[in-house]
């Protein structure tokens, strides 16, 4: 069995930042990124639109560029990595089962780094009534199909949901000579970014129907038309207000799931609300001395930001393969999201390891002028107000050092929101 | 329509800058950096764009190689230049940032590769 220090599996943002962290702190360098497709960089590739690495980069670069100043890194620095190779099971002993056209694989990993990314949801998970023609799409399985196998989809398209893939899809659509009647959201806001909202449909004068639903989807070989509706607050269709729109072309971007199928293999516990593994400020997951980061841990708007988590987790993970000693007995302190709060990472904070952390959160509606606080022991540490707070945009606040002196080691430190 | 308002896109955080005409002069509201009046500014005037799209290449390991404009163009030109790089097809290989058109539509944007694209192993198929 071939052996490494730390094993990456997935090559996109995340395992390419993590892959190049674990291997700078390493004495052995011996690390392996483990990638299912054919080019490394993951779903970059196909993210063909600009505004990557505004922060990290202070540029705006496109998806494939950014991958590439990684990739380039990574074959600079003889990283090994094996492409097409698809990895089947992961064991709490961290052995790595993978399979490519030159058959079974058996890896041992000291450490491992979970970087699978995400899947898109699909019709099914919005329960849309109706046929099953051709036509219908996720939103990245159209901007795979477009941008990389150069296929032309469709003539008239409606778009589902208003996340940010969606949004870029209706731009794309636009200039492929594709019409876009609508984007329909059935939220009272947009879960996108503002900037998306911007650039990709009030430029083109596609219009976002905000509080409406997808009502049925017609036709028998090919998409025909949809059935749309307006809702009310409770999300329900109002009668009356449904309208056929003619089009033969159906995407849906309706949110995102971190890819945990390996993750539960090798029995890590999950967070039911990211819907990514629990982890602590080391990155580390339930199962000792295997990391998670970047969209499987839980997904993000930024791809900046993945590659910051990806860097912590790489340095935890090379640290890890040397001493696992440092990984035993370890002590926590939950983090726990409370009122207003959907979510946050790290859920915990390692005792051995109190180290200035950035942790992120997701708010569980749309908030004006409202102020965040983190609290232990009934004491305020940090309060921070906010003009605006959307679901669709993650947050970030950094825990220095100053105060994780204050923490009072015994109690939850506490999330929450408050409004003005 | 002479729009009044537009929503910043600099950075995530998406202000919405007004601007209000008073006279023959202009005066700019709810921009959250210089950087972001700038832009108002021009937005106003000259909206700009980077263009991204890809490009047919012949005997490439993929088919398409994805390019942008080097800086951002007119909005206005955005349809033609697709259509101009529509009917252009490159030969593999093809490196991240070389020029695929240059001027293009005489914006002073060139028109660059943004991956590299190795030329096709016989022995993929």
């Amino acid at each position: 069995m071939e052996k490494y220090k730390v094993v990456v599996i997935g090559s996109g943002p995340a395992g390419l930042a993590a892959a190049l962290e674990s291997f700078k702190n390493l004495d052995d360098k011996k690390v392996l990124i483990i990638e299912r497709d054919k080019f490394l960089g993951g779903i970059l590739n196909q993210c063909i639109h600009p505004g990557f690495g505004l922060h990290y980069f202070k540029e705006e670069l496109t998806g494939p560029e950014y991958a590439h100043r990684f990739i380039e890194q990574v074959i600079e620095s003889q990283i090994e990595y094996l492409t097409e190779t698809h990895v089947i099971d992961i064991t709490p002993e961290k052995e790595i089962v993978a399979v490519n056209k030159k058959g079974l694989k058996r890896i041992k990993a000291d450490s491992i780094v979970l970087a699978m990314g995400c899947r898109e949801r699909t019709r099914g998970a919005i329960i849309t009534p109706g046929t099953r023609p051709a036509g219908i799409f996720t939103a990245g399985q159209a901007q795979r199909f477009i941008n990389i196998e150069g296929y032309r989809i469709g003539k008239k398209a409606i778009i589902v949901g208003s996340g940010d893939i969606g949004l870029i899809m209706a731009r794309r659509l636009t200039l492929e000579g594709i019409e876009v009647k609508a984007v329909v959201e059935i939220m009272p806001y947009s879960t996108g970014l503002r900037r998306n909202i911007v650039q990709c449909l009030d430029d083109f004068g596609i219009p976002l129907l905000l509080s409406h639903k997808l009502v049925k989807i017609h036709g028998r070989y090919r998409v025909e038309g949809v059935t749309i509706a307006k809702v009310d607050f409770k999300l329900k269709e109002i009668p009356s207000t449904e309208r056929f729109i003619e089009c033969d072309t159906v995407l849906f971007s309706v949110g995102l799931i971190p890819e945990n199928e390996l993750s539960k293999k090798a029995g890590i516990v999950l967070d039911m609300r990211t819907g990514g593994p629990v982890v602590d400020n080391t990155f580390s997951t339930s199962q000792k001395g295997i990391f998670a980061c970047g969209n499987v841990l839980h997904v993000h708007d930024l791809v900046d930001n993945v590659t910051l988590e990806a860097q912590t987790a790489g340095r935890y993970a090379a640290m890890y393969s040397q001493y696992p000693e440092l990984f035993e007995n370890n002590i926590y302190i939950n983090i726990v999201a409370k009122e207003g709060i959907k979510y946050v990472v790290p859920q915990k904070l390692n005792k051995t390891f109190v180290q200035p952390f950035v942790l992120r959160f997701r708010v569980d509606n749309f908030y004006k002028d409202a102020v965040v606080t983190i609290s232990n022991a009934g004491k305020v540490l940090i309060k921070i107000k906010k003009s605006i707070l959307t679901p669709g945009e993650m947050e970030s606040i950094e825990i220095s050092q100053k105060i994780l002196s204050q923490l009072d080691f015994s109690n939850d430190i506490v999330v929450s929101l408050q409004n003005i | 329509m002479q729009k009044n308002k537009v929503t910043c896109i600099l950075c995530p955080r998406g202000c919405t800058i007004e601007k209000k005409t008073q006279g023959d002069t202009f005066e700019f509201s709810g921009f959250g950096c210089k950087r972001g009046l700038e832009w108002a500014k021009e937005e106003f005037t000259n909206p700009k764009r980077i263009l991204t799209t890809t490009v047919h290449v012949k005997s490439g390991e993929i088919e398409f190689v994805p390019v942008r404009t080097n800086v951002p163009i007119p909005k206005e030109k955005i349809f033609e230049a697709i259509s101009i790089l529509k009917g252009i097809e490159v030969l593999a290989p093809v490196e991240i940032g070389s020029v695929i058109v240059k001027n293009i539509l005489d914006t002073g944007a060139d028109v660059v590769a943004t991956r590299r694209v190795g030329k096709k192993d016989s022995s993929d198929d």
